[in-house]
This record gives structure tokens, sequence and C-alpha cells, in this order.
């Protein structure tokens, strides 16, 4: 008999978890000025968290992980400047768009290596944006899409323009996708990919269909990003071009290291530590914030691999090995 | 047969920019994506010398590789080095930093326009023959192109120094055992890719413009160079570039409403197909 409790255990709920997530809560009550800034970390959360399963979990690099959120986008945007407003409704075609291109592309991501894989996902994403820039009829090209209009959630909350609806609409979402991602990791089928990360060679060998395993956990990648694209288009009702390009899979893959990748919270609290640094550092010098952004990059590969969470579990480790001596 | 001309001068601008590339990311396996960095600078210095300093084109050229190199020596000693043995994850990462600092430092010091400059006039004008229509200034890059592409390749088959190069990338402990100093075989390596980088992007500032959004830009570009070419390969690249920059320049003259996109569709394809490259064969460890 195999014993299952560490597993068991780290499936649970940490009641430090649901601290975290009172944390929300409390953001709307205090910062009720700042709700569209909670807002947008929110939806990075959203979008940082997926890639945190394909690169974290799965250990696919990633330089194009834009597209989907850019097909999420533009997908939801397009369904309401064309009459379908229900916020859910474009929610989810938007996640279904995003998991097929996530499936199609995964077919090409998946048969290179490291290298292979950063340009043919870079290629995906930039082939996107040309296709985004060039269709102005459609997608209005470098002036973005405009004329959306999104109907009352659930037909009787409506989006005002102190972005309240819009707040609670995107924690909510992020909360829901995010016990699922939970679920996730934690499953067999999660583990899975933790042992395809650690050892690809040896997960043939205990029987674990590699190849359809990391498909389909890019195509669930992909998904989560749509959807995090959709909600940035429904809640700021509008599709700048900008959500397909390069710096943005650059920016999320910093949030995601400065977090600490191959942990759910690491993808949360990375985005909360940027943004509101994003928020105050370019409030001071919009212009040089890229400059210190790049250093923070430098220096975090040259010192702190493991990012936030990796310090936070050396300090959890410090106490623990205090109290024993 | 202009389009095929100018096509071939561009093809031969982006070899020069990437030759260099094409040996740190095939040759030493670092995914170096600042490259186009290494590039820009190469371009300002150029611009400077020229424009403030008053130093003619022709010496301002060396000058700009002589001072990219040495700034490529500064940062493979100090940062790149660290990162050899980490994997592709840290080096992108690592370089997207790189990136992201040299586009500020440029905007910091020169501004978000386009930097002018000026050529000299022997380099101005056109030759025109019957059908074709060569821009002095872009039959001065293929030559000096060419001259490059045959110097580098002599040097990586037949000198001492490329024997040891090879060597070295084949297989570092034993090129090690061998006594070869791998670690400056490496340095010198590294030199000679910004170096020509550099070169690269001061021949460039004509062509491809120069501003601080340059390394982001062209990077792409220089990425397919070396998926298309191969790793490490010289003529590879230089073929690679080639057929690029004619279908680049043709493409923008004849479809523009497609513009970019077929480079990046071709890039893909060419990706999945032969993940080794047209001329390749395979990287090092």
């Amino acid at each position: 008999m195999i014993d299952l409790t560490p597993l068991t255990r780290a499936t649970r709920w940490h009641p430090a978890e649901l601290v975290f997530w009172l944390l929300p809560v409390a953001g709307y009550f205090l910062l009720q000025d700042n709700l569209v800034l909670l807002t947008q970390i929110a939806i990075t959360a959203l979008f940082c968290l997926s890639l945190d399963l394909i690169l974290g979990f799965a250990g696919i690099v990633s330089l194009g992980h834009t597209a989907f959120f850019g097909i999420g986008a533009y997908a939801a945007g397009l369904m309401a400047a064309h009459g379908h407003g229900d916020p859910l409704l474009g929610l989810l075609v938007a996640g279904i768009c995003a998991a097929v291109a996530g499936f199609i592309s995964s077919l090409l991501v998946l048969r290179g290596a490291d290298l292979t894989r950063l340009m043919v996902t870079l290629g995906v994403a930039m082939m996107l944006y040309e296709l985004a820039n060039k269709l102005t009829p459609i997608t209005g090209g470098v002036d973005g899409l405009q004329g959306m209009e999104i109907q009352p959630l659930f037909g009787s909350f409506a989006f005002d323009m102190f972005g309240k609806t819009a707040y609670w609409y995107a924690v909510g979402v992020l909360f829901v996708m995010f016990v699922i991602a939970r679920r996730l990791v934690h499953s067999p089928f999660g583990l899975s990919l933790k042992g395809i990360r650690q050892n690809v060679g040896r997960m043939p060998a205990i029987g674990a269909p590699v190849n359809a395993r990391l498909a389909a956990v890019y195509t669930i990648g992909a998904l989560y990003a749509g959807i995090a694209g959709a909600l940035l288009a429904q809640t700021t009702q509008f599709v700048a071009l900008d959500v397909l390009s390069f710096n943005r899979s650059a920016e999320l893959l910093l949030i995601l290291v400065l977090g600490g990748s191959g942990c759910l919270y690491g993808a949360l609290i990375g985005t909360i530590v940027f943004m509101t640094a994003h928020h105050f550092l370019s409030d001071m010098n919009p212009e040089y914030w890229q400059f210190w952004l790049g250093l923070l990059l430098v220096l975090i590969v040259l010192f702190a691999r493991d990012g936030v969470m990796g310090g936070v579990r050396r300090l959890g480790a410090l106490s623990k090995g205090g109290a024993k001596a | 047969m202009t389009v095929i001309f100018d096509g071939i001068a561009s093809g031969m601008l982006l070899f020069l920019i990437s030759v260099g590339l094409s040996v740190t990311l095939g040759l030493m396996n670092f995914v170096n994506l600042a490259h186009g960095a290494f590039a820009m600078f190469g371009g300002f210095v150029a611009v400077t010398l020229l424009n403030r300093a008053g130093i003619p084109f022709l010496a301002a050229l060396p000058l700009a590789a002589i001072g990219t190199a040495l700034l490529g020596v500064l940062f493979e000693r100090t940062l790149y080095r660290r990162l050899y043995a980490a994997t592709h994850l840290d080096q992108v990462l690592f370089s997207i930093g790189l990136v992201f600092m040299s586009i500020a430092g440029a905007h910091y010091l020169f501004g978000p326009q386009q930097q002018p400059l000026t050529l000299p006039t022997f380099l101005q004008g056109q030759i025109n023959l019957p059908g074709l229509d060569m821009g002095v200034y872009r039959l001065f890059l293929i030559v000096l192109g060419l001259a490059i592409a045959f110097g580098l390749q002599k040097m990586v088959t037949g000198t001492r120094f490329g024997a040891q190069l090879r060597a070295s990338v084949d297989n570092p402990r034993t090129a090690r055992g061998m006594g070869i100093n791998v670690d400056r075989i490496f340095t010198l390596t590294f030199a000679l890719g910004t170096g020509l980088a550099g070169l690269g992007g001061a021949l460039g500032v004509e062509m491809l413009g120069l501003d601080p959004g340059f390394p982001v830009k062209y990077i792409v570009y220089f990425l397919i160079v070396v998926a298309v070419g191969g790793s490490g390969n010289i003529t590879g690249s230089l073929i690679a570039a080639l057929i690029l920059g004619v279908f680049d320049v043709a493409g923008k003259y004849y479809v523009p409403q497609a513009g970019a996109f077929v480079i990046y569709a071709v890039m893909v394809a060419m990706l999945i197909f032969r993940p080794q490259g047209l001329f390749g064969r395979k990287a090092a460890r």
C-alpha cells in the first residue's frame, strides 16, 4: 500500500490560502478609488496563471502566450461589437476559440525542443499580430476594436463607470478558474505533468502518454489565457492591438518568474507585486519603467531564480529549522 | 531585377547582423535575444561619431564594430558566461531583460525619433544599367557582405583559431583537455559576433532605420536567418539571409497588404519540417 498522505494533505486548503482570498474583498472596501487597477490585476493574474500551467507545471517554454490572450480578447470583443453582449457567453466563446487555437498550435509546438518551441510560439504570436494589424475592417487594426456593448451580468448587474461590477466579475472568474486549476494540478493529471517536467525520459516507462498530456495542458493553458483576454476586452470595452504584442508575452514571463513558477500562488503574488510596482513606478517615471523592468529580469535570473514564493518557502524552512533547534 | 537587387542588398545586411547570432545561438547554444541590442549599439556609435564628432563614414564603421565588440567582451566576461549552463528559459529572460534596458537607455540618451545619417557623396546615387537600377550604397553593401562572408568562412575552416573554435563547440571538455583555452575562444567568438552585429547595425541605419525599438523590431528577422540557415553555418546563414531579403523586399513591393505575415509563416513552417535548418548540423550539447 502506498502512503498518499502527503498528496492528500497538499490538496487540502491551507488557512493562509483562505486569508489570501479575503484580500480581494478587503481591496474592494479599502481601495475604492483604485478598482480599475485591481481589476487589471485580477485579469493579469488569470493570464499569468495560464502561463504557469504550461511553463511552471509542464515545462513548455513559450514566448508567444499572448497569442491566446489576443484571440480571446478579439473573440469576446467581436461578439460584443456585433450584438451578442452577454458577458458569460462571450467568455465561453472566447475560451473555446483560444482552446481550439491552442490545441492546433500544440501540434506544432510539441514537435520541437526548447529552442524550436521558443521560436514557433514567437512566430505564431507575431503572425497573429500581423493578421490583426492588417485585417483593419474586422479588428480595427492599430486603432483598436471599438463599439462594444456589454449587457448586464446575469441580466441584472450592469457594468458601471466606477468599475464595481467589472471588479467583482473579474475576481469571481479568477477565483473559479483558480479553484479549477488547483484541482487540476493536484489531480493525477497534474502530477503526471510534474513528472514530465522533471524527467521526460522516465514518464513513458510508467505508462504516461507524454505528448497527449502536454497537448492537453497546452490547450487548457490557452483556454485560460483566452478567458483572461475576454475579461480584459469586456471590462475595458476596447481591444487594442497591443493585446498581441511581444512585450506583453515578455512581461508575463517576468511576472511569473518574479512570483515563482511552478506554484499557483506564485502567479498571483507575482502579478500583485508587479502591477503595484508598475503603477507607482510609471507614475513617477513612465518612460524609463522599462529600464527597471529589464534590470529586474536580469537580477532575478542571476540571483533569485525561484522568485517571491521561493523566498517565502526558504523563510518557512528557516523558521521550522529554528523551531527544531 | 531592381527588386531582386534591393532584396539581395537587404539580405546582405541581415546576414552581417545575424551571422554573429548564428554563432552564439547555433554553436554556443545560447539563446541571445539581445543580439539586436548590440546591433543598435553599433548604429548609435556610428551615428554619434558621424554627426557629432564629424568622423568620416568609412572610419566610423570599423569604430562602431570595435566599440560593439568591446561591449560584447565586457558583457560576456561579466554576465553571459554565468549563464552558459543555464536553461534556455533563463537565457531568454536574461536577454529580454537586456533588451528592455537597452531600449530604455537608447530612449534616454537619444530620444524616440529615427536617427539621421547622411552617406558620403561617393556612396550616394545610382548606377543605371538597362533594366537594372543599382543604388551605389546597396552595391557597396553587397560587396562588403560577400567579402566578410568569404573571410569568415576562411577563418572558420582555414585557420588555427577556426579549428579551435570548432573543437570547443563540438566538445568543450575534450577541447579543454587538449590544452585549448575554451573560455578565451568563446569570449573572442562572442566579441566577433557582437562586433559584426555592431557593424551591421551601423551599415543598416540607412536601410533599416535606427530608433530605440530596433532590438525588438528586427529580432524575429535575425532568428529566422539562424533558424533557416542552420546553426553556426556561415554559408547557410548567407543563403538564408539572401532568400529572406529577396522575399521580404519583393513581398513589400508586390503584396504590401500581406505585410510580414508571409515571413513568419515561412519561419514556422521551416522550423516544423526542418528543425535543424536548411543546411544545419546538430548543435553541440
